[in-house]
C-alpha cells in the first residue's frame, strides 16, 4: 500500500476546443453508486449554453465542408483514442455502479459504435440521396446536407448511449452542443478529452455538464440552433422543450425508450439531415 | 400592337352545385354551419359550403380509424395501388372539368390549371400508385403510421390535396383533409372521384371549414400524423400543438426565395424565369422568387427587359386562355399585399407596374416591382404571397450567396448563369431545399420538395415523401 496521496482530475466544460469553468463559478456535486464523493462538476448556465452554440455556429461551416473522407478519418480517429482509453472510461463506469465485466463490456461497445458512425460519413449520401426521374428534359437529383447546430440533451447512465446520440449527430456535418447526464456526466468530461486530442476541430462538438431542467430549454428556445434531440429529457420538460423548439421549426427527436445496443438505424442522422433538390435542364 | 381578341374557356363542363356537405365515411353529410365560396374574379358566390366543428371532424377521424383497421391498412399493396390508379385516369378523364372548376374557385388562370396544375395530380397518384406494392424497396420494414389528418392551402388546392393525399394512401394510411377555406370545391369533386373509383368508404374524409376545423383536426387525439402546408405562423402553432404527443409531423410552410442572376446568365431566359418565378400563380407560390439579387454590372439592362416583358403580361380573366396573371385568391390577401407593398415605399424602395387596366370587380393586383430594395425593408424579409419582386444587387458569388441565405426562410432558390462549376458552387452554399438552376418554378412527382430553417421540414414527393407517411 503505497501512502502517496492521489491527484485528482478537476471535471470541467468542453466548448470551443477548450475546457473552461462555467462563466457562473458554480458546480455541483457528483457522487458514485453509493454515494460516496467522486468529484465537483461545472454546473453550466444559460450563457454557458449561449457560448457553446456560438462556437457550435463558428465551426458548422469548417466542418460541414470537409470532404465526407476527411469526417470519416477524424471520427475513425477518435475510436483510436477511446480504445487507447479504455481502462479510464472502464474505471469511470464503475464508479456508477457497473460491474468490471459490464463495464467493460460497455466501453467496447461504444468504441464500436463510434467505428460503426466513422463509416458513415461517406455513405449516407448515397443511401439517402436520389436521382430523380422527372418528366422533361431536366438533371433532378437530392442529396443531403446537415441541418446546422444541434443541441442535444444526452441520457442517464453510460458511456454507450452518450456515443450513440454525440456520433451520429457530427459524422454527417451538424455540430452538438450537448448536455451530459446529469447523474453521471463524468465519461461526457472524459470523452470531451479525446475528442480535444483527436483531429476534431474545437466548436464541433461542446459538452456542457449541470442541471437538465436548466439547461434544455435554453438549447430548446435558442434561436440559432437548428436540431433538437431530447432523448435525455422526458415528461413535461420534454413537452416544455419540444413547444420553445417550435418557434424556430427546430428538427426534433422526441424522447423514447432505446436499447443502445441494438442496431441504431440511420434515424438519427437523417433527423438532423435537409435534403436538397436540384434541377437544371439538358440541352445542347 | 395587335390586341388579343377574347378567347374564355366555357363553364358549361362545371355543374356547381348550390351547397356541399362534408364528406364522411364515403357518404356526403350535412353540417351545423355552413359558409360561402366566391369566384374570386368576379366576386360572384359559387356555393354554401359545410364548416365542420368538432364533432363533425370526430366523426370524420372514427371514419377513417375504422377504414384503417377494417379494410385499408389489411389491403395488400397491390390491391391499394389499383384503388389509386384508379383515382389517377378519373383525373385525367375530368382534367378540363377540374381545371375549369379550379380557375373558378381559385382565380388562376386557366392556362395553369389546365397545363400545369391538373397534370400534375393526376402524375402525383400515378407516381404513388405504383409505389404502393414496392414500399420494402424504399424503407426497410415499412408499416403505415395510421390516420393522417392533412391540413392545406388556397394556392394549388387539387395539387397540395394530391400531394398530401396520394402518398399516405400509397403507404396503408387513412386521411381526413381540410382543404382551404376559400378553396373548397376541387376537393369536394375529388370526394365523388373516390365515389367513382369505390375507394372504400372511411379511407378519404374531407372535412370543410376554416382554422377552427383545421385546429380541431390538428389537436384531435383520434390522429397519428399531422401534414400542413401553409404559413410558417401556423406551422409553428401546429408544432406546439402536437408537442409531447406520439403524432408524426411534417410542414412545409413559407419561403421568401432569391432568384440569383449572374452576369454570364442567358438574359432572356432569366427574364422568363424571374417572370414565371414572382408572377407564376399570381405570387401564391411559398417557392416564388420574391428577392431578385442581380450581378451589378448587368443590373440595368436586366430590369430594362424584365419590364418590356411585363409590360406583355395580360392580367384578367382567369378562364381566359390568353390570361397569364389571373385574380387575387381573397379580399384579405388582396389587402395584405397592398399592406405591404405600402410599407415598400415607405421604407424608401422605387415601385414600378406596367400600365394595366383592372377589371371593375374582383380581387387584382397588377405585377409589380421593387428596386432600390435594402435586406431590411419589410418587402425584402417578409413572405408577401403576390406578384410582388423585390430586386437587390450583388458583385461577388460570396456576396450572392450571403445575401440569398439572409432570411430565416429555406425553402427554395433560383441561380442563373453559364458555369457549370458556377451552378454546383452556388447550389451546394445555397441554404433552400430546392435550387432550380437555369429554370424556375419546376416540378415534379418524383422530385422531393419541402424547405430548410423556417420553411419547414419533411419532403414531399419522389421516395423522399414516403417516410412522411411511414413508422
Amino acid at each position: 500500500m503505497s501512502d502517496r496521496l492521489s491527484v485528482r482530475k478537476t471535471y470541467k466544460l468542453y466548448v470551443g476546443g477548450a475546457f473552461p469553468r462555467s462563466e457562473s463559478g458554480r458546480s455541483y456535486t457528483v457522487n458514485d453508486a453509493k454515494g460516496g464523493f467522486l468529484a465537483n462538476a461545472s454546473r453550466a448556465s444559460r450563457k454557458d449554453v449561449r457560448d457553446a452554440v456560438v462556437a457550435a455556429r463558428k465551426a458548422q461551416s469548417g466542418w460541414a465542408a470537409r470532404t465526407p473522407y476527411n469526417r470519416g478519418q477524424i471520427l475513425y480517429r477518435v475510436a483510436e483514442m477511446l480504445e487507447g482509453r479504455r481502462e479510464q472510461f472502464t474505471e469511470e463506469l464503475r464508479s456508477t455502479g457497473l460491474s468490471k465485466t459490464a463495464a467493460r463490456a460497455e466501453v467496447d461497445a461504444a468504441v464500436d459504435r463510434w467505428v460503426w458512425y466513422a463509416g458513415w460519413a461517406d455513405k449516407i449520401a448515397q443511401v439517402t440521396g436520389t436521382a430523380n426521374p422527372v418528366s422533361g428534359p431536366f438533371f433532378n437529383f437530392s442529396t443531403p446536407e446537415p441541418s446546422g447546430v444541434i443541441g442535444i440533451v444526452a441520457p442517464d447512465g453510460p458511456l454507450l448511449g452518450l456515443v450513440s446520440v454525440l456520433a451520429p449527430v457530427i459524422a454527417v456535418g451538424n455540430t452538438a452542443v450537448l448536455v451530459a447526464a446529469e447523474p453521471s456526466p463524468l465519461p461526457a468530461i472524459t470523452l470531451g478529452e479525446v475528442l480535444a486530442t483527436s483531429d476534431l476541430p474545437g466548436g464541433v462538438v461542446n459538452i456542457l455538464t449541470g442541471h437538465r431542467a436548466e439547461l434544455a430549454p435554453w438549447l430548446a428556445s435558442h434561436m440559432d440552433v437548428n436540431g433538437l434531440d431530447l432523448t435525455g429529457v422526458s415528461g413535461d420538460l420534454a413537452t416544455e422543450c419540444e413547444r420553445a423548439a417550435a418557434e424556430n421549426l427546430k428538427r426534433v427527436l422526441r424522447p423514447a425508450q432505446y436499447a443502445w445496443t441494438d442496431d441504431p438505424g440511420t434515424i438519427r442522422m437523417t433527423t438532423f439531415l435537409e435534403t436538397k433538390t436540384v434541377w437544371h435542364p439538358v440541352g445542347v | 400592337m395587335f390586341e388579343y381578341a377574347p378567347a374564355p374557356e366555357s363553364r358549361e363542363i362545371v355543374d356547381i352545385k348550390p351547397s356541399y356537405g362534408l364528406f364522411i365515411d364515403g357518404e356526403f353529410v350535412d353540417a351545423d354551419r355552413s359558409f360561402k365560396t366566391v369566384d374570386p374574379a368576379s366576386e360572384e358566390v359559387l356555393a354554401e359550403i359545410a364548416e365542420a366543428d368538432a364533432a363533425d371532424v370526430d366523426r370524420a377521424v372514427t371514419a377513417a380509424r375504422k377504414a384503417y383497421d377494417g379494410v385499408w391498412s389489411q389491403m395488400p399493396g397491390s390491391e391499394r395501388a389499383k384503388y389509386i390508379f384508379r383515382i389517377a385516369r378519373i383525373i385525367q378523364e375530368r382534367s378540363r372539368e377540374l381545371a375549369v372548376l379550379e380557375s373558378i374557385d381559385n382565380g388562376k388562370p386557366i392556362r395553369e390549371s389546365r397545363d400545369v396544375d391538373i397534370p400534375l395530380v393526376a402524375a402525383h397518384f400515378f407516381y404513388y400508385a405504383g409505389w404502393a406494392d414496392k414500399l420494402e424497396y424504399a424503407v426497410r420494414d415499412p408499416r403505415p403510421l395510421g390516420v393522417a389528418g392533412q391540413v392545406i392551402p388556397w394556392n394549388f388546392p387539387l395539387l397540395m390535396l394530391a400531394w398530401k393525399i396520394a402518398p399516405a394512401l400509397a403507404c396503408g394510411n387513412t386521411v381526413v383533409l381540410k382543404p382551404a377555406e376559400t378553396t373548397p370545391l376541387t376537393a369536394l369533386a375529388f370526394a365523388e372521384i373516390c365515389r367513382q373509383a369505390d375507394l372504400p368508404p372511411g379511407v378519404v374524409n374531407i372535412v370543410t371549414g376554416a382554422g377552427e376545423t383545421g385546429r380541431a383536426l390538428v389537436e384531435h387525439e383520434g390522429i397519428d400524423k399531422v401534414a400542413f402546408t401553409g404559413s410558417t405562423d401556423v406551422g409553428r402553432q401546429i408544432a406546439r400543438a402536437v408537442a409531447g404527443t406520439d403524432k408524426r409531423l411534417t410542414l412545409e410552410l413559407g419561403g421568401k426565395a432569391a432568384n440569383v442572376i449572374f452576369d454570364d446568365a442567358p438574359l432572356d431566359q432569366a427574364v422568363e424565369g424571374i417572370v414565371n418565378g414572382i408572377f407564376f400563380n399570381q405570387g401564391h407560390v411559398c417557392c416564388a422568387g420574391s428577392r431578385l439579387l442581380v450581378q451589378e454590372s448587368i443590373a440595368e439592362e436586366l430590369l430594362d427587359r424584365l419590364k418590356t416583358r411585363m409590360a406583355t403580361l395580360r392580367v384578367g380573366d382567369p378562364l381566359d386562355k390568353n390570361t397569364d396573371v389571373g385574380a387575387i385568391n381573397s379580399a384579405e390577401q388582396l389587402e395584405k399585399i397592398r399592406m405591404l407593398s405600402e410599407v415598400g415605399e415607405e421604407e424608401g424602395a422605387t415601385r414600378w407596374s406596367p400600365p394595366c387596366e383592372l377589371p371593375d370587380r374582383g380581387f387584382w393586383f397588377v405585377p409589380t416591382i421593387f428596386t432600390d430594395v435594402a435586406q431590411s425593408h419589410r418587402i425584402a424579409r417578409e413572405e408577401i404571397f403576390g406578384p410582388v419582386l423585390s430586386v437587390l444587387t450583388f458583385r461577388t458569388p460570396q456576396e450572392a450567396v450571403e445575401k440569398a441565405n439572409n432570411t430565416p426562410y429555406g425553402l427554395s432558390a433560383g441561380v442563373w448563369t453559364e458555369k457549370g462549376s458556377r451552378i454546383l458552387w452556388m447550389a451546394q452554399r445555397l441554404r433552400a431545399g430546392v435550387v432550380w438552376a437555369n429554370t424556375f418554378n419546376k416540378f415534379d412527382p418524383a422530385s422531393p420538395f419541402g424547405g430548410y430553417k423556417e420553411s419547414g421540414f419533411g419532403r414531399e414527393g419522389g421516395r423522399h415523401g414516403l417516410e412522411a407517411y411511414l413508422r
